[in-house]
């Protein structure tokens, strides 16, 4: 299914398999995973909860420890956290302790760079995403939507070339939701950079994504590869039309011939 | 004191209204004893009136001023050694599984002990000077810092400790700006018992044996029945550590204006 580009992947990941050691014996979350994501790629991964996406993310991240396989990033081996990556969580974990601006700045304090001299890219970056006149707030006086902008433009300060996002909207109401699917879009397209895209939302995925990654459960494995061939930039209202909901319909109907999706484990 | 909470981030606004009502509820109170001791006809060697234990420490304020500061300066000796051992101590004990295994088992097993029954031992080692009440004071107010301080240490979301190992940093980073910045609300909750337990380890040290501070006056007057004296010492008493308390209490809302217990109402959407 995955269509190997002729130049090495920008990220490639080779026969990965994760395993969980439980009373019962070892449980395997991840199986034989192969996927080659290309440079300034949108990539999503959706499954039903538990399909080990999440965990999947994390072997990229460099925050899990992988059983066995390989994970290249720009022909370097993923042992630890890598340089040149950005991470979003579910969660947007700002520190109270720190205004907006600070908040932004962490990456920059952690690696010892100046703070003063990335302090306009961090104002720029707020511009972009709408969040003007807010450096100086606390996380406390946000709202959750702005919240998760603030956390995102954390994971772009640096400008990593790869962008990790786990279920970043998940907590978001649905407007919010549909927002800032719409910011990350076109932050996006402004600075083309390789994500990956974790998500439950069909919809969200196919409105965002290059290409999608279906996961099934137990063990988590890659059941299936889409490309997604809609023009960009997609506005809200593309969701309506025959096109999108190809889309979002084939990638059910994977799932249903799964088992899976007779719950709710997966929302279109 | 259903005003409006619109005090915000103005600690100084709040910290006032809070003196005011202590000094009213404290006048009430004083207000309420005199019209019993009055009205009842009470002795003074029972149960001074406040108008009679007011008197008593003007008529020799210097002197009780002298043993006043004997007191405030054991306890404060003692809780700032007890706060820098024990954030030290906290430090370390997060950071290291031996000193886990050893010292904080150690110091809980250690906390079952009333400190109290152990200040003889210290004025048979130090003396009957200061140093045994600092000694004491420091014992007694370790616990709560330790406690309280790796239990904010150890506190910390774990996505938050994710997002610092995904960026790269460090422990000595992660600790710096993730877990002691995180640790700060329970330091002071830490503080505030400490504070307390120190006025409490330098007065049972004066009490064992002592020539000056305010507990060696309660235990000199209550042998020569001067019950007003007694009394005296004891309203100062309040009065020390009620300060001492409301110190802590406004550093508080200046170094951690952010905490969910400081922040005013009208600010901030429900920040989940």
């Amino acid at each position: 299914m995955t269509t190997a580009p002729a130049e090495p992947a920008f990220l490639a990941i080779d026969g990965l398999n994760k395993t969980y050691p439980s009373r019962e014996g070892n449980i395997a979350a991840l199986k034989h995973v192969n996927l080659e994501i290309g440079s300034t790629e949108f990539v999503s991964l959706v499954g039903p909860s538990g399909c080990g996406k999440s965990t999947l993310l994390r072997c990229v991240a460099g925050l899990e420890q992988k059983t066995s396989g390989a994970i290249v990033l720009s022909g370097q081996l993923v042992t630890a956290p890598p340089e040149n990556m950005g991470i979003v969580f579910q969660r947007d974990v700002l520190l109270d302790w720190y205004t907006v601006l600070e908040n932004i700045l962490l990456p920059a304090r952690i690696r010892g760079l100046s703070r003063r001299t990335l302090t306009p890219k961090a104002e720029h970056l707020l511009d972009l995403i709408g969040l003007t006149g807010f450096a100086h707030r606390f996380p406390w006086e946000l709202s959750g939507g702005m919240r998760q902008r603030v956390a995102i433009c954390r994971a772009l300060l640096l400008e990593p070339s790869l962008l990790l996002m786990d279920e970043p909207f998940g907590a978001l109401d649905a407007m919010t939701r549909d927002e800032l699917n719409l910011e990350l879009q076109r932050l996006w397209l402004d600075n083309a950079k390789t994500v990956l895209f974790v998500t439950h939302s069909i919809s969200e995925a196919v409105f965002l994504s290059d290409r999608i990654v279906v996961m099934s459960r137990s063990p988590g494995r890659i059941i299936d590869t889409i490309t997604v061939d809609l023009p960009r930039p997609r506005s809200l209202s593309i969701r309506e039309t025959p096109e999108f909901g190809r889309y979002v319909a084939h990638i059910r109907g994977i799932f249903e011939s799964f088992g899976l999706l007779r719950g709710s484990h997966v929302r279109a | 004191m259903s005003a409006p909470e619109d005090a915000g981030r103005k600690s100084n606004n709040h910290g006032t209204r809070r003196v005011l009502h202590i000094t009213f509820v404290v006048l009430g109170f004083f207000l309420l004893w005199q019209t019993v001791v009055d009205a009842a006809r009470i002795p003074e060697y029972l149960l001074p009136a406040p108008s009679a234990i007011f008197a008593e420490i003007g008529s020799a304020p210097n002197w009780y001023l002298m043993h006043v500061a004997r007191t405030v300066g054991a306890t404060l000796l003692g809780f700032s050694a007890a706060l820098v051992v024990g954030y030290i101590a906290a430090v370390a004990i997060v950071y290291s599984r031996i000193l886990e295994d050893t010292l904080f088992t150690l110091l809980i097993a250690m906390n079952s002990v009333p400190k109290v029954a152990l200040a003889p031992i210290f004025i048979i080692w130090m003396g009957t000077g200061l140093s045994s009440k600092v000694a004491i004071s420091v014992l007694i107010a370790l616990f709560a810092i330790v406690v309280d301080t790796v239990l904010g240490l150890r506190s910390v979301d774990p996505d938050a400790v994710d997002l610092f190992r995904a960026m790269r940093g460090g422990r000595f980073q992660t600790l710096l700006w993730l877990r002691a910045p995180n640790a700060l609300p329970y330091l002071f909750s830490g503080m505030k018992l400490a504070i307390s337990l120190a006025l409490v380890g330098a007065i049972s040290g004066e009490f064992i044996a002592s020539q000056a501070g305010l507990g060696y006056v309660i235990l000199a007057s209550q042998g020569a029945f001067q019950t007003t004296r007694v009394f005296a010492a004891v309203v100062l008493l309040g009065v020390i550590g009620t300060i001492l308390f409301l110190i802590i209490d406004q550093t508080e809302r200046f170094f951690c204006p952010w905490h969910i217990s400081h922040r005013g109402r009208h600010r901030g959407q429900a920040a989940r």
